[in-house]
């Protein structure tokens, strides 16, 4: 029986007491146990940033790539092998800033796996500059006035790309996180789950305590339907995204992967690289 | 009669000038010649000067002919542009619709067919391309019945009607051409054919088709020119292989799911352009310093930044070779003719598994897109090899608690084993960031130069088959040694030939393996020879100062570039030749 321990590893991970990624990590860790993975069948593909090393913290197969390209690596091992259950993950300046454009082409494409971005509203690994998820007026060290840009709102963005199943997290409510990156899993189809995860060294804004002030609890609220978009945008517009649970679920539209035509059921990395002689010569032929 | 002859058509893009081409090329191939194409075509849709030549001869030929013989007009700026290549016996046939003018110094004969009056009297002005292939078929007594087969095929969706009205097309615009020519009736005339069937394709398809000899099943990619026909062709085949292809929102995305596809054991590759290649340096990065196996087609246009778009160059040379930050391992292969891309595509794949690295194929626009007679590929040299991939699980040892697998194990030809996410006993951790054995970030001093010396000695011993191309240097001594690489060989080959029958020894060396530089295989012949020309498609002499650095001798390496957009042709490369000497 495969436990969460499983997933641990013997690496002492470099981020600083406190961090909300830590929730992060031991929640990916308790999901993938609880969903019945074992650690060779999971890939955490990661981004670059504080959150970028999670890949490192995970037993299991991992691959730290480029700053705001976790993505599209990411959809390129579940394309090569399907039965893998593929985590993409990174911060918010990998998935919002650098690698934003990934981000709307994986919602839209809707392969079967699971994002979670690591939202901590500043650049913490640089050591403090404004993020694309810091609120206007924020002080950072690249706008020490405060910062003169809205914030990148990435649930109402993802609910207009097109995504099937939205959700958002909060370091500090573990059982939640843990059960929304279950249900994320188990999703067939692009997840993406946003995690509140306070960076406790830079941001002296939004923390601990600002997001357990601020926060609504989706299951909470009586009657609230993750089916129907038009009140999950609502609910987002109504809170200014400051939500955690569940907040869209389609669970009817079928993933890339069921529509991509002759796409064969077995993974193609495990499919004889040979090419049938006869076939070839029926290729060759279409040129003469 | 003739052994070879060079005929062209042209008019405005979107007005069938590619499929006329098509029709006239298909045929020949046919009846056994060995053709050779180029197109000339603008960054637009509609509009626009375009125009298909083709060398057509009894011989193997590699490159467009200095001269033309027969140019069949659909507007008066195709005779404009043109008619400079004809000379004395050269036919302009024009479409009476536009009421051509032959220009006052042309020495060719301008014969005037009523292509779009014979047409519409058949039906649809549509078919007067047709009318001008009877109109060929005049000129060159050629029996119209050898376009019956191409135009079955062509048409066979349409219907019966169809193939049968765009035959009676052929026919009538064979009778008013022959009509009108007179004694230039089958003056151009060509000598019997050996008959043999050819294969009739463009770089791209061969690349394409190397791709699934490969064992491709999967491709990322964005469309660019000239490289999207290798996309298009994988996303006709792949799926009847179980195959994917996914068109992108970038060629970053590209690069980044072709190294994830390929890291998870699947055979993916991405194709593009010096803009997507700019784009994708990063990528190419991370899969050197990951080790991760990654084939990138750069099918080389006209620079800098958007450039020349559907034009001839070879000016990424040293962006592949050096472009990306920092020093990885990387392979670079330079295929000459479509057969070359073939299987050079299949071995791109083995290096890149073997010597786990990138490995970027170098094509240009001229062999990219000119379409050439290739002999039947031959299934027998279809070999694949992946390396020290670890195929069977079982060989694994088994994994202490907590331990990785040893991913990046120092070994003597710096080498590891690779094993595939679905193994239990291969876990392991894979970082951009400098990492151990196991894949674990490390920044001990130590580790570093161990880890980089492990990835730079796995390019101590790559093998390819003719990494440089002597075939044509038979001197011992020789007055010129003329070197090039991609598509130039054809001009070359030819500019030899001709430079020899004046008398001078010429060796011919052709490059195909770029990087790691086959400097030991050059050397011998660059000793031996008075004066070394150096022919390529760029501005600042690329090829040539690889060669500097890496053979030395440049008091006698002498540089012949061209970078107007248009490719050498044999004359240019000769006389350019006898000037720098």
């Amino acid at each position: 029986m495969v436990t969460f321990k499983d997933f641990r590893n013997n690496v002492k991970p470099n981020w600083c007491p406190g961090c909300g990624d830590f929730s992060v990590q031991a929640a990916i860790q308790r999901a993938s146990a609880n969903v019945g993975l074992t650690p060779e069948n999971l890939a955490v593909v990661s981004g670059i940033g504080c959150s970028g090393r999670i890949s490192g913290y995970i037993n299991s197969y991992g691959f730290h790539s480029i700053h705001g390209r976790a993505l599209p690596l990411a959809q390129g091992v579940k394309m090569a092998n399907r039965d893998l259950t593929v985590i993409a993950s990174g911060g918010d300046g990998d998935g919002f800033a650098i690698g934003l454009g990934h981000t709307i082409h994986a919602i839209r494409r809707n392969i079967d796996m699971t994002y979670i971005v690591m939202d901590n509203q500043i650049y913490g690994l640089t050591k403090g500059q404004t993020s694309p998820r810091s609120s206007a007026g924020f002080k950072t060290k690249s706008t020490p006035k405060g910062a003169i840009e809205p914030s990148i709102n990435p649930m109402e963005m993802a609910l207009t790309s097109g995504a099937t199943f939205v959700a958002q997290g909060f370091s500090s409510d573990l059982k939640e996180l843990t059960s929304l990156i279950e249900q994320g899993l188990n999703h067939k189809g692009f997840s993406l789950i946003n995690v509140f995860s306070p960076c406790v060294t830079y941001n002296k804004v939004n923390t601990y305590d600002w997001f357990k002030e601020n926060l609504v609890k989706l299951s909470d609220i009586e009657d609230y339907d993750h089916g129907n978009k038009e009140s999950a945008m609502q609910m987002l517009m109504k809170h200014d995204g400051l939500v955690t649970g569940l907040i869209y679920h389609d669970s009817e539209q079928p993933s890339y992967q069921e529509l991509i035509d002759g796409y064969d059921e077995k993974p193609l990395s495990h499919q004889n690289l040979n090419l049938d002689e006869d076939y070839f010569n029926h290729l060759v032929k279409e040129f003469m | 009669m003739k052994q070879q002859l060079s005929w062209k058509v042209g008019g405005q893009q979107g007005e069938g000038i590619e499929s006329t081409g098509e029709i006239f090329s298909m045929a020949m191939n046919r009846l056994g010649y060995f053709l050779y194409g180029y197109r000339h075509f603008s960054s637009r849709i509609k509009g626009g000067h375009t125009n298909n030549k083709i060398r057509v001869s009894t011989k193997r030929v590699r490159a467009v002919e200095d001269r033309l013989d027969i140019l069949v007009a659909f507007d008066q700026e195709t005779i404009d542009v043109n008619y400079h290549e004809m000379g004395s016996g050269g036919i302009i046939i024009a479409d009476a619709k536009f009421k051509p003018v032959n220009p006052d110094d042309c020495q060719a004969e301008l014969i005037i067919v009523p292509f779009t009056e014979i047409a519409s009297g058949l039906g649809t002005s549509l078919m007067k391309n047709m009318v001008a292939i009877g109109s060929t078929c005049a000129i060159m007594d050629l029996p119209v019945a050898v376009f019956t087969g191409v135009l079955q095929e062509t048409f066979k969706r349409k219907g019966e009607v169809v193939v049968q009205k765009n035959m009676e097309a052929i026919e009538a615009g064979f009778r008013s051409a022959s009509e009108l020519l007179g004694e230039k009736r089958g003056s151009h005339k060509l000598a019997e054919a050996d008959g043999i069937q050819r294969m009739y394709m463009i770089g791209n398809d061969a690349i394409a088709l190397g791709a699934i000899a490969a064992g491709v099943r999967f491709m990322a990619a964005y469309p660019i020119t000239p490289a999207s026909e290798i996309m298009e062709y994988l996303i006709k085949k792949l799926p009847a292989l179980g195959g994917a292809v996914i068109q992108t929102e970038d060629e970053i995305a590209a690069a980044t799911m072709a190294i994830g596809s390929n890291y998870a054991g699947v055979r993916a590759l991405t194709a593009s352009a010096g803009p997507g290649l700019s784009l994708m340096m990063e990528s190419i990065g991370l899969s050197g310093m990951t080790e991760q196996p990654l084939v990138i087609i750069d099918t080389q246009r006209g620079g800098p930044s958007t450039g020349l778009p559907t034009k001839q160059e070879q000016s990424d040379l040293m962006q592949m070779i050096y472009g990306s930050h920092g020093d990885i391992p990387k392979i670079v292969l330079a295929p000459s003719t479509a057969e070359e891309a073939f299987y050079d595509t299949i071995d791109a794949f083995n290096l890149a598994e073997t010597y786990q690295c990138p490995v970027i194929v170098l094509s240009d626009l001229q062999l990219s897109l000119g379409k050439q007679s290739v002999d039947p590929l031959n299934y027998a040299k279809v070999q694949i090899g992946r390396g020290k991939l670890v195929s069977d699980e079982g060989e694994l040892d088994e994994l202490e608690p907590k331990q990785y697998f040893k991913r990046y194990e120092l070994t003597e030809d710096g080498v590891s084993k690779r094993v595939l996410p679905g193994m239990k006993n291969g876990i392991h951790h894979v970082t951009g960031v400098e990492h151990d054995e196991t894949g674990k970030p490390s920044e001990s001093s130590l580790n570093r130069q161990m880890q980089m010396d492990k990835r730079m000695r796995k390019l101590e011993h790559v093998e390819l088959h003719k990494a440089v191309d002597i075939d044509n240097a038979k001197h011992g001594e020789a007055d010129i040694l003329l070197i090039g690489f991609n598509s130039t060989r054809g001009a070359l080959e030819e500019a030899q030939q001709r430079l020899e029958a004046d008398g001078l020894k010429v060796n011919h060396a052709h490059i195909r393996l770029m990087h790691p530089f086959p400097a030991d295989k050059l050397l011998p012949l660059m000793e031996s020879a008075k004066k070394v020309v150096v022919a390529e498609h760029n501005a600042t002499g690329q090829l040539a100062s690889l060669i500097k650095m890496n053979v030395g001798m440049a008091a006698k390496i002498h540089s012949l570039k061209k970078y107007d957009g248009t490719p050498f042709l044999p004359s240019e490369v000769e006389l350019l030749t006898k000037e720098l000497i």
